[in-house]
C-alpha cells in the first residue's frame, strides 16, 4: 500500500487522475499523519482539518468534472503570515493572535480556485523575523531529522511540514533566506522566485523591497508545478511584474550540457563554514560538471556587504510596515489611558523581542541625523551588490553556493547572540538584495543532518535554476524525508 | 559604536514601543553590537553610486480609477478592538477642555 504522505505532487496527481485514490483519501491520510506526528514537530499553529475535508470533497468533484489542474486535491500548508478567510492569520505574534483576515492573499485565492486542499497554517518566526522559529510567540518548531534542532526560519513550519509528510507542498516567504535556509535545514526543496514574480497581496509585509512568496516541496518538479500555479501579474500588487509565466515544468529537460555555472570565490571559503557543508557542496559542483555543465570561477566582491546592507534595509522597511499595529484597527489593544500610552503599551507588550529589536534598528537607521549614514549608504551599497550579479550573469547562466554555512543548529544555541543567528543567512541574503531567484536543494549530509545547495539565477530566470536543480536531483537521490519521526534525538 | 541610554529611549519613543528597564539595557547592548557589525559599510566607497531602493524596473504603476466595492464594513470591524456606531473607537486626540 502506497504511503500517501510520502508522495510527490506529481505522483499524487497520477493517482488522483487515474482515480486510484480520491482527494478525500489523500486529505484523510494527511490529517491522520498530522495528528500522529505534529505533537513531536510543532509545525502547525492552526490545523484546518474541517476545511481540508470540505476542500477535498470539492476537489473530488472538480476531478470528476474533468476540471482538475496540477494542484487539485493536493494537501498544502500555508505559512501563517499569508491571509486566509477561513482560519486565523497570526504571524506567530501575540499582536495578531485572534486576527481573522477579511480577504484571502492572492496566492491563497489562486490555490483555492485550483482545488488545493489547505491542511493548516504553519509556524514562523514572529512576522517572519528570524532564522529558527524560536522567535515565534507560540512555540518552536522541531527539525524532523533531529527534534533537538531548529528547522530553520523564518518559514520553519513550512519546511518541517514537508520534510515530515504533513503536506505535499507548503508556501513560505523569503526576505533574506526564509524559504531557502529552512528548506536546507530540513532537507527539502525551497524556491524563492524573482522579486515581482509572485503577487504579495495578502502577505503580511516585513520588508517590501525584499519579500517574496515561494514553495517548499519534496522535488524540483513539484516546485515548478507550484510556482506555475501561483506566479503571474496581479493588479492588486503594484510590484508584481507583468511578464509571461513560462511553463516551468517544460524547462526540466534533464540536459545541462554547456550550462555555465558560476562559483564565486566569496561563497567558497568563509569563516564559520562547516567542513561537512563545504565538502558536500564541492561534490555537488563536481557532479554538475560531470553532467556537462561548465564551471566558471566568478567574483562577487561586494557580496560580503550584503548582510550589513540587509540589516539596515530590512529593519528600516519593517519599522515603517509594522507602524500599522497601533491597537486601533485590529489586533492586540492595551488601553494606556491616552493615545500615546496606548501605542506604547500595545506595541511594547504585543511585539516579541526580535521584532522590537528590528523596529528599533530600522527607526534608528531612518532617524534624522542617521539617515544618510545608514539608510542611504546601504541603498548605495545595494547598487554595488546588484552590479556584481549583473556582471557575473554576462558570463554564467546560474550561480551556485551553499544555502547556509552550517547544518541546522541546536535549539537555544544562538538565541542570545543576534549576530550569530543572522550569520546563518549569509549566503541567501545577496539574492534578495538583487531581487534574484534562488532555489535550495538537498546535496548530502553532514553530522547526520541535510546539507543544501543553492542555485541563483537571472531575474525571471527561474526556468534555468529549476532545470539545473532538476538535472542534479535526477543524477543523485538524496532523501527529502527521514525514515521515521521520533520525538527526541535523531530521526534516521 | 556604543549607544547611550538616552538614544535608546529616544528611538523607542519614535517607534512608539514601550520598553521595560531590562529591555532598554538589552537593546543598548545588542543594537550597539549590530551597529558595530554594520559599520563595515563605511569602508565602501560609494561616491557617484546611485542608491537602489528597489530592483524591478517598474515606475509609477497606474491603474484606471474604477469604482469597486470595498470590503464589507462588518468584516473589517470584526477585528477592531473597539467600535461604536460602525466606526473605530479611539482615545481622544484633541484636548476636550
Amino acid at each position: 500500500m502506497t504511503d500517501l504522505t510520502r508522495l510527490t505532487i506529481a505522483e499524487a496527481r497520477r493517482l488522483l487522475d487515474a482515480r486510484e485514490i480520491s482527494a478525500t483519501d489523500l486529505a484523510e491520510a494527511h490529517i491522520q499523519h498530522i495528528e500522529q506526528v505534529d505533537p513531536a514537530i510543532h509545525a502547525f499553529i492552526t490545523p484546518m482539518f474541517e476545511q481540508a475535508r470540505e476542500m477535498a470533497t470539492g476537489a473530488d468533484a472538480m476531478i470528476e468534472r474533468g476540471e482538475g489542474t496540477a494542484l487539485t486535491g493536493i494537501p498544502v500548508g500555508l505559512k501563517d503570515i499569508l491571509c486566509t478567510t477561513d482560519a486565523p492569520t497570526t504571524a506567530a505574534s501575540k499582536m495578531l493572535e485572534h486576527y481573522r483576515s477579511p480577504f484571502d492573499a492572492t496566492v491563497v485565492e489562486r490555490m483555492r480556485s485550483q482545488g488545493a486542499v489547505f491542511v493548516g497554517k504553519l509556524n514562523t518566526d514572529e512576522f517572519a523575523m528570524g532564522s529558527s522559529t524560536e522567535n515565534s510567540a507560540f512555540f518552536t518548531t522541531r527539525n524532523p531529522w533531529d527534534t533537538e534542532r531548529v528547522p530553520g526560519g523564518s518559514s520553519g513550519g513550512s519546511a518541517a511540514a514537508v520534510a515530515s509528510g504533513m503536506a505535499l507542498a507548503t508556501l513560505g516567504s523569503d526576505t533574506g533566506g526564509s524559504i531557502r535556509q529552512p528548506a536546507g535545514f530540513c532537507g527539502v526543496v525551497g524556491l524563492k522566485p524573482t522579486y515581482g514574480r509572485v503577487s504579495r497581496w495578502g502577505l503580511m509585509a516585513f520588508a517590501s523591497s525584499l519579500d517574496q512568496i515561494g514553495p517548499f516541496t519534496r522535488s524540483v518538479e513539484d516546485a515548478a508545478l507550484v510556482l506555475g500555479a501561483i506566479a503571474g501579474h496581479d493588479p492588486r500588487d503594484s510590484t508584481s511584474v507583468p511578464v509571461d509565466v513560462p511553463n516551468f515544468r517544460a524547462a526540466l529537460t534533464g540536459d545541462i550540457r554547456g550550462l555555465k555555472v558560476g562559483i564565486a570565490s566569496e561563497f567558497r571559503d568563509i569563516e564559520g563554514m562547516e567542513p561537512g557543508v563545504a565538502a558536500a557542496c564541492e561534490a555537488a559542483y563536481a557532479e554538475l560538471e560531470r553532467l556537462g555543465a561548465e564551471l566558471v570561477p566568478i567574483s562577487l566582491p561586494f557580496s560580503k556587504y550584503a548582510m550589513p546592507t540587509y540589516y539596515i534595509t530590512a529593519p528600516a522597511e519593517a519599522s515603517a510596515n509594522l507602524a500599522r499595529f497601533d491597537g486601533v484597527k485590529y489586533g492586540l489593544s492595551i488601553d494606556g489611558g491616552n493615545v500615546i500610552d496606548s501605542y506604547l503599551r500595545t506595541r511594547g507588550e504585543g511585539f516579541g523581542l526580535e521584532v522590537k529589536r528590528r523596529i528599533m534598528l530600522g527607526t534608528y537607521a531612518l532617524a534624522s541625523g542617521y539617515y544618510d549614514a545608514y539608510y542611504v549608504k546601504a541603498q548605495k551599497v545595494r547598487t554595488l551588490i546588484k552590479r556584481d550579479f549583473d556582471r557575473a550573469f554576462e558570463d554564467v547562466d546560474v550561480i551556485v553556493a551553499p544555502t547556509s554555512p552550517t547544518v541546522a543548529f541546536r535549539i537555544g544555541e544562538r538565541t542570545d547572540d543576534p549576530i550569530q543567528m543572522y550569520l546563518s543567512d549569509i549566503f541567501t541574503i545577496p539574492a534578495n538584495m538583487a531581487g534574484l531567484p534562488g532555489i535550495a536543494i538537498p546535496c548530502g549530509f553532514s553530522d547526520g543532518m541535510p546539507v543544501s545547495l543553492q542555485m541563483i539565477g537571472r531575474a525571471f530566470g527561474e526556468a534555468d535554476i529549476l532545470r539545473a536543480a532538476h538535472a542534479y536531483e535526477s543524477a543523485t537521490s538524496w532523501p527529502t524525508m527521514p525514515d521515521a519521526i521520533t520525538p527526541s534525538g535523531t530521526a534516521r | 559604536m556604543k549607544l547611550d541610554r538616552d538614544t535608546v529611549e529616544h528611538i523607542a519613543a519614535l517607534a512608539r514601543i514601550g520598553l521595560s528597564e531590562e529591555e532598554i539595557e538589552l537593546m543598548r547592548e545588542q543594537l550597539s553590537s549590530i551597529l558595530d557589525h554594520i559599520a563595515s559599510l563605511q569602508d565602501v566607497d560609494t561616491d557617484d553610486i546611485p542608491p537602489t531602493a528597489q530592483v524591478i524596473q517598474l515606475h509609477n504603476v497606474m491603474r484606471d480609477d474604477v469604482v469597486q466595492p470595498s470590503l464589507p464594513r462588518e468584516a473589517v470591524l470584526a477585528n477592531a478592538p473597539a467600535t461604536e456606531d460602525g466606526y473605530l473607537k479611539v482615545n481622544a486626540v484633541l484636548d476636550q477642555s
